[in-house]
């Protein structure tokens, strides 16, 4: 009875992350699927084609925009993925404080135009030249918080016994810190290095006022395209970097199968 | 586990170290002021997307040795914003629309054009040098131009629109398939026509009834759409659209079933131009990229791959017949487009105007 | 065994140094400092030609509260509730899924979330442009199969700016969910249920509660960005219906007055520092409930 009781109630919540994922990849595939239509236009199917990709390969500024914020996404993720685990443990563990937190997390909070500009503005009358590292600096500040924010959650209900065990049979404080909690942490800090990276990778307006005239990120170079409506050659866009992203993700996988799975499954 | 975070670290510092030392860049030519000779300076340009031809750039790189960086902008204001936020600075040379210029003037940005560093003026229609923003092109030199109107699908809608009130009073089988341009003026610039007021109105009375007129006609629209309408028109999601004329043409070349025509209360006369700004330390390669463009080849390609016309005269001449047949709006004669309102920036006013598009578009 | 406690007390503020110090410190150079900068701007004039004219003045925040701008962030915020609200309920049971599942399912399938969006915001919003559409592939579905005869408008509607706003949040719902769920593990609800609870009864009671902080996450990273966003209503809204950013984008653009932009700005920063006050709240509360039980 029970069983079955879990079995309907598996099946329900199943549903529900498969209404997820139709949602999620809908457009996806109506991208994946114009992106091979010779006429590029979703109300005509021209007949198969990859001129589309052609056209993709032989654009260097897009692939030179799509580096850049590669390349920025990787740094933004690894500066605040640090900062943001020892910004959540810092806040969870040592000071204390109501203001304190709301305070920490007021960077995600603020609407992106005005952080943008207010960047912008001090960047300006501090005479700091506008280019990858203010991107890089204005990246990193919300993304932070947001990686602060999903450790806490995990820390929330970290069981500190453990890490008095390991203590009591004689590890030193670094020792437990390194091989204790962080482990223990780790599925909150890779769900929040997920995050980060999407957001610095996907982000537009901070990046449009904080790069300078000569930093294009993949999004500020899709914004300025707008112009025409979105060519076919987007959509050529749009399922490479699934494709990418994807084999990244396999590879990435393969390469830390054993610590990350430890990490993921607890 | 520990294995995993020493190379996670070691990862972090080599990625730090590359973004580092690969990653900084100047903001802008730092070459020095008068003195430096040409092929020693840089300028750094922004302009829209896909708005210079093909090659213009490479081919002034070459000729000149200037080292050109080009920058996007997808709006005038997302411009003047990055330019207003660097107090000036950022770019040598942008491409704006005439409306937006005031304000670059009156900040002192923009910087006083040496015609005689430019000798192809002279190729510029007589017209071109005494429009309205800017008498005399002391601070700006004209890069394109044109007017907005009408731009149908001729094979979906039964009559020809003459009339600015379509999106007001349409015929019932358009209801939920036109749009309006967005952005102000344009945005008013129906109610504006058809209430016979002037494009370039600072009347809190005159922008409210147009303020109510297109609200009214909201109800009647699929949507403000400033980008995506001529793809709309040719995929029949939109029948009958606001356009600028050379957009309208991108639709032509895709549809020869769309038109473009000019409402007979008239319209209004926008023109895109180049300034130099104040802050540019490179001036003279700058003007020298303004009398390259208005090279008669060069003011051709613009007309013959941007499809939008130029103020060009030496250039309109030399135009292939056969594209003037596909786009009879490139055909528009100088002397009819000054029967245009050219449109101003309205100061001070400005805010009655962004109010008017808020209430229209919260309504 | 003072000196012991006074050394601990030393040492918390020290390791509190080391731990927040980075952090704060960026947050001081890189957040607090520009938007001071705002801040200060809210109360000065436009200057003639717009940008900032250091004259001081309250008029806008009394502009602010003009009825025009109220309507605005009231709809804004009604749009954003209910964003927040859908995604909630629409994330927590796939959250809960992914966090029950066998172990190594569950990077995958968590992945499979995030992935999509690693491809740009924009063009996955034109693609459901291209979906919602009159020539849409979902009207042309509809007519097709003649469910209906004329096709929808779905286009220009607050609904499609709230699917388009979800669409663009959820994986900011589902991972901090997913966070929360999965470090609870299976103790607690097999607790409740050899102590005699229901299944419902153990959710409500027990699971519920001790996801509080992963629940509060979420709904607050979708909650404050969907306020201010400004591109899913101009594309999918049709620029029919505006959201208080797209006024504040305008401030800052067309009308050129930073002050009155940087003025409407604050009015939201308040509305989301409340938010997080409250949340601030929620979670100590919270966090002594627990504290008491175990």
């Amino acid at each position: 009875m029970a069983r079955e009781v879990g079995r309907r109630r598996d099946l329900a919540l199943g549903a529900m992350l498969a209404v997820v994922y139709l949602f999620l990849y809908a457009p996806i595939l109506v991208l994946v699927g114009l992106s091979f239509n010779a006429s590029g236009l979703p109300t005509a199917w021209g007949g198969f084609s990859t001129r589309w990709y052609h056209e993709l390969l032989a654009s260097s500024d897009i692939l030179a925009a799509l580096r850049t914020s590669a390349t920025i996404a990787l740094v933004v993720t690894a500066v605040s993925t640090t900062l943001g685990t020892l910004l959540a443990l810092g806040l969870e563990r040592t000071v204390r404080s109501t203001v304190l937190d709301t305070l920490v997390f007021l960077p995600a909070v603020v609407p992106d135009i005005v952080l943008a500009i207010g960047l912008l503005s001090s960047f300006t009358l501090l005479r700091i030249t506008l280019g990858f590292q203010t991107v890089v600096m204005a990246h990193v500040v919300f993304d932070m918080v947001f990686v602060a924010a999903i450790v806490r959650a995990r820390l929330g209900y970290f069981d500190r016994s453990i890490e008095e065990a390991a203590q009591d049979l004689g590890a030193s404080r670094l020792a437990t810190f390194l091989r204790v909690t962080i482990p223990v942490l780790s599925p909150g800090i890779v769900a929040g290095a997920l995050i980060a990276f999407t957001l610095s990778f996907d982000e537009f307006i901070i990046a449009f006022f904080t790069a300078g005239p000569r930093v294009v990120t993949f999004p500020i170079r899709i914004y300025s395209m707008i112009r025409f409506g979105v060519t076919p050659v987007v959509n050529a866009i749009a399922t490479a970097i699934l494709a990418l992203s994807m084999s990244l993700v396999l590879l990435a996988l393969r390469l830390t199968r054993r610590e990350v799975r430890r990490a993921v499954e607890g | 586990m520990r294995r995993w975070i020493r190379s996670a670290a070691l990862a972090t510092t080599v990625v730090l170290a590359l973004a580092a030392c690969g990653g900084g860049g100047d903001a802008g030519g730092d070459a020095g002021t008068g003195g430096v000779p040409l092929e020693d300076q840089t300028l750094t340009i922004s302009n829209w997307d896909a708005y210079t031809p093909e090659g213009l750039i490479e081919a002034f790189e070459e000729e000149t040795g200037v080292d050109v960086t080009l920058a996007l902008h997808t709006t005038n204001e997302d411009l003047v914003g990055k330019i207003q936020a660097a107090q000036g600075g950022g770019f040598d040379l942008v491409f704006i629309s005439g409306n937006y210029l005031q304000t670059l003037i009156d900040q002192g940005w923009a910087a006083e054009i040496d015609h005689d560093l430019i000798p192809n003026l002279a190729n510029l229609h007589p017209e071109a040098n005494e429009l309205g923003y800017d008498p005399g092109n002391r601070y700006s030199v004209p890069y394109t131009w044109g007017t907005t109107g009408v731009c149908y699908r001729s094979d979906l809608v039964e009559d020809e629109p003459t009339s600015w009130t379509i999106f007001h009073d349409p015929p019932a089988d358009l209801v939920g398939k036109m749009t309006m341009l967005g952005t102000n003026p344009w945005l008013l610039e129906p109610a504006l026509r058809s209430l016979g007021f002037s494009l370039n109105t600072t009347d809190p009375a005159e922008i409210e009834a147009a303020t109510r007129w297109t609200i009214e006609a909201k109800e009647n629209l699929k949507g403000f759409d400033d980008t995506t309408f001529y793809s709309e028109l040719v995929a029949g999601n939109t029948w009958l659209a606001q356009a600028w004329d050379g957009w309208c043409n991108y639709g032509i070349a895709e549809d020869p079933n769309i038109r473009f025509v000019v409402p007979e209360e008239g319209s209004d006369l926008w023109t895109d131009t180049m300034v130099i700004l104040a802050s540019s330390e490179n001036k003279e390669a700058a003007h020298a990229f303004i009398d390259f463009v208005l090279r008669p080849e060069n003011g051709k390609a613009v007309a013959e791959l941007v499809y939008y016309k130029v103020p060009n005269r030496a250039a309109m001449e030399q135009l292939d017949p056969k594209l003037l047949e596909q786009f009879p709006n490139l055909g528009i004669p100088p002397s009819e487009l000054l029967t245009y309102e050219s449109l101003r920036d309205p100061g001070e006013a400005i805010s009655l105007w962004t109010d008017a598009a808020a209430k229209i578009k919260s309504a | 065994m003072r000196g012991h406690r006074g050394r601990a007390a030393e040492g918390r503020w020290l390791s509190g140094a080391v731990f927040l110090g980075p952090g704060l410190t960026a947050w001081a150079l890189l957040f607090a400092f520009p938007v001071g900068l705002i801040l200060l701007y809210s109360f000065f004039t436009r200057g003639p030609f717009g940008g900032v004219e250091y004259r001081f003045t309250l008029r806008n925040f009394e502009r602010a509260l003009d009825p025009l701008f109220v309507r605005v962030l009231w709809g804004s915020l009604l749009i954003a509730a209910g964003t927040t609200v859908i995604a909630l309920l629409i994330c927590y049971p796939a959250a809960y899924f992914i966090a029950t599942r066998p172990a190594r399912w569950r990077l995958p399938l968590l992945v499979l979330v995030v992935l999509p969006f690693w491809t740009n915001l924009l063009i996955r919003t034109y693609a459901w442009i291209v979906l919602l559409n009159r020539e849409g592939l979902v009207n042309r579905v509809l007519i097709g199969t003649g469910i209906l005869d004329r096709p929808l408008t779905l286009l220009g509607t607050r609904l499609a700016i709230v699917f388009g706003l979800l669409y663009v949040y959820l994986p900011l719902m589902i991972l901090p969910l997913f966070s929360a769920i999965e470090r609870l593990g299976e103790a607690p609800r097999q607790a409740a249920a050899d102590l005699g609870a229901s299944p419902a009864r153990a959710f409500v009671r027990v699971t519920l509660p001790l996801t509080m902080p992963g629940i509060m996450a979420g709904c607050i990273f979708v909650f404050v960005p969907t306020l201010g966003n400004f591109v899913v209503p101009d594309l999918l809204g049709a620029g029919k219906a505006i959201m208080v950013g797209n006024l504040i984008q305008s401030q800052f653009f067309q009308a050129r007055d930073w002050p009155f932009g940087a003025a409407l700005s604050i009015s939201v920063l308040a509305v989301t520092t409340l938010l997080l006050l409250v949340q601030a709240r929620v979670l100590t509360r919270e966090r002594r409930l627990l504290a008491r039980g175990a």
